[in-house]
């Protein structure tokens, strides 16, 4: 699966039976830095509600028309999930898919940042001191 | 099946009912040496893997409904293994760090 | 899926029998800015479509998933026909 932002949204009247009321956006496929990466694709929306702006994962080739209410489509990408936040290790690279809501008040100061990602704790790291 | 590195999770509300109580996480591709081989992949956690370590990724559909025992899902990459080490994979064997 | 244009027509009186009845067409694959991207490809028709029109075509395995195709071999089909798209907003093309 992949990261990608939709861009756009394409109308087809005529289309084969089994895809009747799917949506049909374009998707830009992005990095993990939410760069883009590669050329857009046009995804059948699988989960009804995403739009044009929204980070999104899509799934690609058959297991693409698994995701549709009619699994027998000719469909090769298929959006599966809105993303609410990409969480990326500490010192990597920023990859917040959108300015995080304003701490909760009574948060302490000194918190996570309250944009960008939050720092995920680093495991299994080998030969490190027990803290 | 490929080498990667958990980098991150992704965090999703609205999603494929496939993916309800499912861990996503997003790895980067490495070679055999443990050096990034470019690009990254979303991919769904069959071992309980974590932020950092090196694992093994399972790029195939129906390998991926068999292991999570979830057929018709529209689910084709799983995290399959945690790597302990790499031998023979050339300028330096990898291991899980 | 991606964007294509219908620029031609393949005709192949001598082919695997199990590929006989459809109609073929050469598809020029369009960018999101109704660019030709570079790339062609042959595909099976399973809408109607004709020369010159603006179309989405699906790869891969998944092109097997219409009743033309079904349990056939193909790995490109044609879905739709496109109407009209758009890209932030801005509409890029109307048939």
């Amino acid at each position: 699966m992949q990261l990608g932002r939709v861009v756009g949204t394409v109308v087809a009247t005529v289309k084969v039976p089994g895809l009747t009321g799917v949506k049909l956006l374009v998707v830009q496929p992005l990095d993990r830095a939410l760069r883009p990466v590669g050329g857009q694709v046009v995804a059948a929306d699988a989960v009804h509600m995403a739009g044009p702006g929204e980070l999104v994962y899509v799934v690609a080739a058959r297991e693409a028309a698994q995701a549709m209410p009619d699994p027998f489509v000719p469909v090769d990408h298929a959006i599966v999930g809105i993303v609410d936040a990409v969480r990326t290790l500490a010192g990597d690279d920023p990859a917040a898919p959108r300015p995080s809501p304003p701490p909760a008040p009574g948060e302490p100061a000194g918190g996570p940042p309250a944009s960008g990602p939050t720092p995920l704790a680093r495991r299994g790291t080998r030969g490190r001191a027990p803290s | 099946m490929k080498l990667a590195r958990v980098v991150g999770t992704v965090v999703s509300t609205i999603n494929s009912p496939a993916f309800d109580e499912r861990t996503l996480l997003l790895c980067d591709l490495l070679d055999p040496s443990g050096a990034p081989a470019g690009g990254s992949m979303i991919a769904v956690d069959a071992v309980g893997a974590g932020a950092g370590e090196m694992v093994l990724l399972l790029d195939e559909g129906n390998s991926a409904r068999q292991i999570l025992a979830a057929p018709g899902a529209p689910i084709r990459t799983v995290i399959v293994g945690i790597v302990d080490e790499v031998t023979g994979g050339g300028a330096g064997d990898a291991d899980r760090d | 899926m991606l964007l294509g244009r219908v620029t031609g027509t393949v005709v192949a009186s001598r082919k695997e029998p199990l590929i006989e009845g459809w109609k073929l067409l050469v598809v020029r694959q369009l960018d999101a800015e109704n660019r030709e991207a570079g790339g062609y490809v042959v595909a099976a028709d399973a809408v109607g479509a004709g020369v010159g029109e603006v179309v989405l075509y699906a790869t891969g395995s998944s092109a097997r998933n219409t009743e033309t195709t079904r349990d056939r071999p193909c790995d490109a089909v044609i879905m739709a026909i496109v109407d009209e798209w758009e890209i932030g907003g801005r509409e890029v093309y109307r048939k």
